[in-house]
């Protein structure tokens, strides 16, 4: 940011308002400046401090891909001060957006590989970015899986998405629900996360795992890709501690000695292995 | 950087006081508030204390306001308007009778402010910073800034750094540029001199630990029932946070007054359940024993692993003022 102040954010104005999930919802937010909106740029992974003023901060992955330009997009789910504020706001009203923060996906070195996405309810958000990303590139890597479970069918997020993945051919979709939260004409899995991965058994040769989710759904997947023969190191994640400040100032989201906001959030597995479990 | 030593009387200090002030600079010093000693702001040379071993709560202020506008706003009908107060002067400010340790901690605070994204309000205020300190000659049992690589004489951080010598005159040690031009400016006051007679006018703090063992010891005390231990009378108040000269750790909060308001930049702590607490209800750092280990880490393995310096000065105000009498030496000396 040209910004001499890094507290000031970016003025945006909320351009439109999708409801994904209940509470759930998607602002695409538009910059107010047009010298900001050609100068901004950035990649899959980074996030960023969404704001209501006199309300307060909340960070948010930024969930559309940076190959869609003119916009972002980012999706919540009220829970919190700022997210219920958030959640009032209408089409037309300004936020504030702090950003982009934090490293990246390596997505320059998958090329050629194959590419298997795995995510969790509310965090799936964060890996549409990089599905997107990957399917704006399409030709750039090989065969494309996605995994993607909820607690029931309600709380998929992205049901058009997941609509227009399911129709194409160079996408193999597998979506799930926790047992007790399908319903009668529900046609996916049935189970959670991890279990769906073990059984589906997704070939581990030439590929990248990408897994985003809540914490436990994270500590039960990564055995499983293990024990199907991927790398740690071909295996990502995006953590998402508690944030202020988003630049390395705050304190707060560390773990061990990196901090999330700046060393990440994308991590390896490998990676990960290396530090405390203080996620 | 040192540009040399003079000697300067008491009747001259208080003249070096008022040739401040009387330039308009904001004074800070040590001043009697009830039974504490505070850094308080002052105005005439005699408000300050007198006697002190060192105040109760850290200069940090300073340079790091408890709570600081870092913008305001105001909605109008045009759109939202945004005052940066980094735009605005900043006052200059001499901080009068800082100890040695209190100095040094501008160090790894600056580190923080400036890594990376530069935090343009602490630079700016660190920029407009005189630091006259006051060496030690006494000490309690609190004190261990031998351990951390620092002293009861230590130059760093200070512009000067005045000590009382036996024969009741002041050595000035001048260390900046800005400490030169303070003598440039009051040249009649001081008496060009050597650095004689300093190391018998400090005290004798005795090291406790070894800074460098600390941190070797700590890469592998992550899982360790100490931290538990240790923590066990912690009531997570957040004071040991409060008064550290060296704690920056801070919350972002928002305050309204109808279509206009402020956001705010507020101390925090490690310390707090809150800190760190997810929206889901889930904690990485979910007890006080969590909580402590990283206050402890932080100061003495991520802080020195990557900027080569301690983020504890070994002033000892955490251990002096924690209402449960949790002392940060018994967990550092027990590594």
């Amino acid at each position: 940011m040209s910004n001499p102040n890094i507290y000031i954010p970016y003025q945006m104005r909320i351009e439109k308002i999708t409801h994904e999930a209940p509470g759930v919802k998607t602002f695409r937010l538009k910059f107010i400046n047009e010298e900001d909106a050609a100068t901004f740029t950035f990649k899959a992974g980074q996030f960023g401090e969404y704001s209501i003023f006199g309300v307060g901060e909340s960070t948010f992955c930024i969930a559309s891909s940076p190959t869609r330009k003119g916009y972002i997009e980012c999706t919540f789910r009220q829970a919190g001060k700022v997210t219920t504020a958030l959640a009032s706001a209408e089409e037309g009203d300004i936020v504030g957006f702090r950003g982009p923060y934090g490293n990246i996906f390596p997505i320059d070195e998958w090329k050629g590989k194959n590419l298997l996405f795995i995510a969790g309810g509310i965090a799936l958000p964060p890996m549409r970015c990089v599905i997107w990303n990957c399917l704006d590139l399409r030709e750039n890597f090989k065969d494309i899986t996605i995994v993607y479970g909820a607690r029931s069918v309600d709380d998929l997020v992205y049901k058009h998405e997941l609509e227009e993945w399911k129709n194409r051919p160079d996408v193999n979709l597998v979506t799930t629900v926790d047992p007790g939260g399908e319903t009668p004409d529900w046609k996916g899995e049935i189970g959670f996360v991890p279990s769906v991965v073990e059984k589906i058994a997704p070939s581990s040769g030439n590929t990248i795992a990408i897994v985003c989710g809540p914490p436990i759904m994270i500590k039960f997947t990564f055995p499983v890709l293990e024990k199907l023969g991927f790398a740690p190191e071909n295996i990502y994640t995006t953590l998402e501690n508690r944030m202020k400040c988003g630049f390395g100032k705050c304190g707060r989201c560390n773990v061990g000695e990196v901090y999330v906001c700046k060393d990440g959030p994308v991590f390896s597995y490998a990676q990960l292995k290396l530090l405390p479990a203080e996620y | 950087m040192q540009t040399g030593n003079y000697s300067i009387n008491e009747p001259s200090m208080s003249k070096l006081f008022d040739n401040l002030a009387e330039k308009g600079k904001t004074m800070y010093a040590p001043k009697n508030r009830g039974e504490r000693i505070l850094f308080q702001k002052v105005e005439k040379f005699g408000e300050i204390a007198g006697d002190y071993l060192l105040t109760a709560n850290s200069a940090k202020e300073v340079v790091f306001p408890r709570y600081e506008k870092v913008f305001s706003y105001k909605k109008t009908q045009d759109g939202i308007l945004i005052n940066d107060p980094t735009g605005n002067p900043f006052s200059e400010v001499v901080l009068w009778g800082s100890r040695p340790c209190d100095a040094a901690a501008f160090i790894p605070m600056t580190n923080t402010f400036e890594k990376d994204y530069i935090d343009n309000l602490y630079v700016k205020r660190r920029k407009n910073l005189l630091v006259l300190s006051f060496s030690c000659n006494t000490c309690d049992e609190f004190c261990f800034c031998t351990s951390v690589n620092g002293g009861p004489g230590n130059t760093a951080g200070s512009d000067i750094l005045f000590t009382r010598l036996q024969t009741g005159d002041f050595l000035a040690e001048i260390i900046t540029e800005k400490g030169k031009k303070v003598v440039e400016e009051n040249s009649s006051l001081f008496e060009a001199s050597t650095a004689e007679g300093k190391e018998q006018s400090l005290a004798k703090v005795e090291p406790r630990f070894n800074q460098d063992e600390i941190q070797a010891k700590l890469q592998e005390l992550f899982e360790n029932p100490l931290w538990a231990e240790k923590s066990r009378a912690c009531l997570g108040c957040g004071t040991c946070a409060y008064i550290c000269p060296v704690c920056s750790c801070f919350d972002i909060q928002d305050e309204a007054h109808g279509s206009q308001g402020t956001r705010l930049r507020c101390w925090d702590s490690c310390g707090f359940s809150l800190f760190t607490l997810h929206t889901s209800g889930h904690n990485p750092r979910p007890d006080q024993g969590t909580r402590w280990r990283q206050r402890i880490l932080h100061k003495f393995r991520y802080m020195p692993d990557k900027s080569k310096i301690a983020g504890c000065v070994g002033c000892g105000r955490c251990s002096r003022s924690c209402p449960a009498g949790i002392n940060i030496l018994d967990t550092v000396t027990a590594l």
